[in-house]
């Protein structure tokens, strides 16, 4: 397994996916400095009280976390489709799979290293994002951390689902239905906040039930609670909870410890399933 | 059934190496579907030790599935078999098997010796041996001048090469190569042949899986002709070969006309023609007489000295009530 996360990371350096990822990092990073010292020296210059500068850095920290999970899950989806998928494709992993190695080493290696290249990202481009933040308007989120690590869950969930759906259909396939997976996660968080905020029971329910299902919005609630500030939480909580809690773009508080262990566990599962069906598959 | 008994291997834990002589591979009627398609059909075959063994048939006859096999890429719908005296598939059987596959592709973004040191790692070579292993399979196969080049710069053939290489890294017990030349020049059909004779005198079993008659009869020793997932010829190249015949061009001979000849010997109808071999060649006026004495008429007569072409040609197109 080992073999084939370290080859998994070689080829990502060596096909340039680490460099263009680290370009990216720092241009990512250096337009949120640029963005964030425009708007709070605009912000000074007219006058706003620096609570109020703060609470509003914190909600575009949030907006550029959103806009990052984003770009997140299409790089995830991008590494994890072809890592097994590709080389099936492609015949490159016949002579691979002839050698004593058992299937679910392949995929377990191309998920290791491939996990190691995108959490390197996450954890890279989020905590530099918030320095410069903090650098440049004093706000600092409560637990950057957990954001990052939040985030990073994230990341990996969708890492997961490409590359084990990669090993039993096409990379395009794989894909494809990974960040649409990610998109209806995201939709069924939504709808989950908007009904109970509404009280429609049943699609609360569908909503909640999809949630647990696909578990990238519930981490990206873990996200938005280490990057809000905590004033926001008790206006939000003091003023109508039910509607603050339709928001995605608010949390309330950090997803249950249960939800972290099943979102482990479903990561867990879902590899296991795939390298089940990998094992038994024809190539 | 094979009796075993367990030793350390230097190159890959532990090892089942047989204690009694027994076959390389054994295939024991097995079966092989993908949906309605029956790639393999109750296909029975031994390869013994050190035997350099032409697969042949025509395409969609089973022979890429028949390896595929031997390697666990494919499992079997039915039936049993067994590879180095482990189960098909074996894990730990497979660390002393060489595999070139018919779609030869290798990472792109690595450089040739890399690619052999790396799958050195995946058979199990000691780290230390590693690097010789590569350096000696790129001298096997003629890419030693090549070695630091990136794969994704090489033509299909050279790819082939290091392919061949990959297959032939740390010495094999045991070698598999699907269509080995279908992308080589004459000279490294000529060098493909040399690498299978030294292969074979140093004690491995190969098995050749080619479209190419002509490389399978001048290496091997033994040939095997698959036609829709059946072994319908099995032997040494000679009796395969078998020897000389006959084709006769004939109309105006009824069934019992026909049933008359084959007591000249194994009798194949392909519309007018009718072909008799193995037949000694003194015997060709006998036929003739026999024709016109049931009534036929004969338009044509060829005499054939056998090979493995023709007679494969044979087999093939045999109608199944003739064969």
């Amino acid at each position: 397994m080992i073999v084939i996360a370290r080859l998994t990371v070689r080829e990502l350096v060596r096909r340039r996916v680490v460099w263009v990822l680290a370009a990216l990092t720092i241009l990512s990073v250096a337009l949120v400095a640029w963005g964030l010292d425009r708007l709070v020296s605009l912000a000074r210059q007219d006058g706003t009280n620096e609570l109020e500068i703060r609470i509003g850095v914190s909600q575009v920290l949030i907006m550029i976390a959103f806009m990052f999970s984003f770009v997140l899950a299409m790089t995830a989806a991008f590494v994890g489709a072809p890592a097994i998928g590709g080389e099936l494709e492609s015949g490159v992993a016949l002579a691979i799979l002839a050698r004593p190695l058992r299937r679910v080493e392949l995929l377990l290696g191309r998920w290791l290293g491939s996990a190691v290249v995108v959490v390197a990202y996450t954890v890279a481009s989020g905590l530099l994002a918030i320095a410069v933040a903090v650098q440049i308007s004093g706000y600092g989120p409560p637990d950057p951390f957990l954001a990052v690590a939040f985030l990073s869950g994230q990341a990996l969930v969708l890492l997961t689902l490409t590359l084990a759906l990669g090993s039993v259909l096409p990379s395009i396939a794989a894909g494809a239905i990974a960040v649409v997976g990610f998109g209806l996660g995201w939709m069924a968080g939504v709808l989950a906040g908007v009904a109970a905020a509404f009280g429609v029971g049943l699609l609360g329910q569908v909503a909640e039930v999809s949630r647990w299902i696909f578990p990238s919005d519930g981490l990206w609630r873990g996200v938005i609670y280490g990057l809000e500030p905590p004033l926001v939480v008790m206006l939000a909580t003091g003023n109508l909870p039910r509607f603050a809690d339709a928001n995605p773009f608010y949390a309330t508080a950090p997803p249950p410890l249960p939800f972290v262990i099943w979102s482990i566990t479903w990561i867990v599962l879902v590899l296991g399933v795939a390298g089940w069906w990998f094992e038994r598959r024809d190539l | 059934m094979l009796v075993g008994r367990f030793r350390r291997s230097e190159r890959c834990g532990w090892l089942v190496t047989p204690s009694v002589s027994t076959a390389a591979i054994e295939f024991d009627g097995i079966t092989k579907t993908y949906g309605r398609t029956t790639a393999l059909d109750g296909l029975s075959l031994r390869v013994g030790h050190g035997e350099l063994v032409g697969l042949l048939g025509p395409n969609g006859a089973g022979k890429t599935t028949a390896i595929k096999l031997i390697l666990g890429l494919v499992r079997p719908t039915s039936g049993t078999g067994r590879v180095l005296g482990a189960p098909l598939g074996d894990r730990l059987a497979r660390s002393r098997i060489g595999y070139l596959p018919e779609l030869f592709r290798y990472q792109p973004w690595l450089r040739a010796r890399e690619v052999l040191v790396w799958h050195a790692e995946l058979a199990g070579v000691a780290p230390a041996r590693r690097a010789a292993a590569a350096d000696e399979a790129l001298d096997h196969v003629g890419l030693t001048e090549r070695a630091d080049d990136p794969v994704s710069g090489f033509s299909k053939g050279m790819q082939q090469r290091l392919g061949l290489g990959v297959a032939l890294l740390g010495q094999p017990d045991l070698i598999l190569l699907d269509e080995p030349t279908s992308a080589l020049d004459p000279v490294g059909r000529t060098d493909v042949r040399a690498i299978l004779r030294a292969a074979r005198d140093r004690g491995a079993t190969v098995i050749l899986n080619s479209h190419l008659l002509t490389e399978v009869e001048r290496v091997c020793d033994r040939v095997v002709i698959l036609h829709r997932g059946r072994a319908i010829a099995s032997g040494a190249l000679d009796e395969v070969v078998a020897a000389d015949g006959v084709r006769l061009r004939v109309s105006d001979l009824g069934e019992a006309g026909r049933a008359g000849l084959r007591r000249f010997g194994p009798l194949s109808v392909d519309g007018e023609w009718l072909s008799i071999r193995p037949l000694d060649a003194a015997r060709i006026p006998e036929v003739v007489a026999a024709v016109v004495a049931a009534g036929g008429r004969v338009h044509a007569v060829e005499p054939g000295r056998g090979s493995l072409e023709a007679r494969f040609l044979e087999l093939v197109t045999a109608p199944e009530e003739s064969a």
